[in-house]
């Protein structure tokens, strides 16, 4: 049996165990997210996919939709709460876009574009981060990872090599790097693996590529991520 | 009176990019004329910014002077314009925030490739540099950012239009880009 919920007036159907946001994207509807993709189980961590369920300020990622569920989300409330969220992630790494391989292809850029940030606003960290260059076709530049643990669990979930994991507590959270030395270099990692090709920002980059599709002619700097979705979509191109 | 909008304009750390985009309004530079008079701005060479309805700030500060012009513009500018990535977050020029003040200095003056009788700059005329380079809204406050490095030209123009017809500023999608 079809059920169905109401998504910002709209009426979508949904199949017994699905989460609000795997109904809309079925639906063709948008709900901005960076640490949500639909090949992983979701994390929930990011909060950009936040809408309101019944009244209730829920991740759209984690929640399961149900029968008669009201839902908002392109809501100008959960909007400026969204804007807020990338707004702080701006402020606590470093983020050069002008000088960043990714920009242009980036979904932090991308989802920060369609809720209308035209600034981050707050106190800057300018928090203390390295580069790891070890790896021969892989670069790995810590001012700019979101923690959204995409590569964590692709690494662990289909590529079978846990290189990757979160540590840490609150601001001093990170990404971290399983060998002795801490460098992707000393690990089995390789540029065909699942991992280096999910991370939503520059945080892990191929080497040798970096401008060969030109700025200006990117995914998304013609076309809103509303429409083109996500750039993991897109990475063969 | 002659009714016209006074604009200021100013490059902080910045590159003049900005300010080269500006001038990329090309013809419109004409129309814009005809709405409004520039006080200080590199244009005009004026040197100290008087009382002013809108000021443009390119760049992010990076040393005692640049405080000391964007406080100056933030007293004289009714409304006051983050222009571009620099004046955003501090852009390129933040880069050095990943090092101390000292490192960037020695190896620039120091360890430099070339350089001839090593010593760090300490003519009391250089301003002095902060320790890290910070965009302008930590220091005074700013009411729009027009974000890009450079903001593209018809970015700026879109900005003017709005503004100078009393109408709520709004951006089309490609106008808005933070590269
Ligand atoms: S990762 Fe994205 S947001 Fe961060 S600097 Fe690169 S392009 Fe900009
Ligand atoms: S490196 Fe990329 S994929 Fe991994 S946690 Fe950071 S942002 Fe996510």
């Amino acid at each position: 049996m079809i059920r169905h919920f109401t998504l910002d007036g709209k009426k979508i159907p949904f199949r017994e165990g699905q989460t609000i946001m795997e109904a809309a994207q079925d639906a063709g509807i948008y709900i901005p997210h960076l640490c949500y993709n639909p090949e992983f189980v979701p994390h929930g961590s990011c909060r950009v996919c936040t809408v309101k369920a019944n009244g209730r300020i829920v991740a759209s990622c984690t929640t399961p939709a149900t029968e008669e569920m009201q839902v908002e989300n392109e809501t100008e409330e959960l909007q400026g709460n969204r804007r807020e969220l990338l707004q702080m992630l701006f402020v606590e790494g470093n983020h050069v876009c002008p000088g960043c391989e990714k920009s242009g292809a980036c979904q932090l850029q991308a989802v920060a574009y369609y809720t209308g940030m035209l600034a981050p606003e707050f106190t800057y960290f300018y928090p203390m981060r390295t580069v790891d260059s070890s790896h021969p076709d892989v670069a790995i530049d810590y001012n700019r990872c979101i923690l959204c643990e995409l590569c964590v669990r692709a690494s662990r979930d289909e590529d079978g090599k846990n290189i990757f994991s979160i540590d840490g507590r609150g601001i001093n959270t990170h990404l971290t790097v399983n060998s002795a030395s801490g460098k992707l270099g000393d690990t089995d990692f390789d540029v065909h693996d699942k991992a280096a090709q999910v991370c939503p920002v520059g945080a892990i980059l191929p080497k040798h590529e970096g401008y060969n599709i030109p700025i200006g002619q990117r995914l998304y700097d013609r076309k809103p991520i509303s429409v083109v979705g996500d750039v993991a979509d897109h990475q063969e191109e | 009176m002659s009714g016209k909008v006074k604009v200021a304009t100013t490059s902080l750390a910045g590159c003049f990019g900005c300010h080269m985009s500006f001038l990329d309004i090309d013809e419109r530079l004409i129309a814009l004329s005809e709405l409004v008079e520039f006080d200080r701005t590199p244009i005009t060479d004026i040197k100290e910014v008087g009382p002013c309805d809108i000021g443009l700030i390119e760049g992010g500060v990076c040393n005692a002077e640049n405080v000391e012009v964007l406080k100056e513009f933030r007293r004289n500018c009714r409304i006051l314009v983050a222009m571009g990535a620099c004046a955003i977050n501090g852009g390129i020029p933040a880069m050095r925030n990943s090092f101390d003040l000292k490192e960037c200095l020695e190896e620039s003056y120091v360890h430099g490739v070339g350089v001839e009788d090593p010593q760090i700059p300490s003519d009391t005329e250089i301003p002095l540099l902060l320790n890290k380079v910070h965009p302008i809204h930590e220091v005074v406050k700013i009411d729009y950012f027009l974000p890009g490095c450079p903001p593209p030209a018809d970015t700026i123009w879109t900005f003017f239009e709005q503004l100078l017809n009393n109408q709520p500023v709004e951006f089309t999608y490609r106008q808005i880009h933070y590269d």
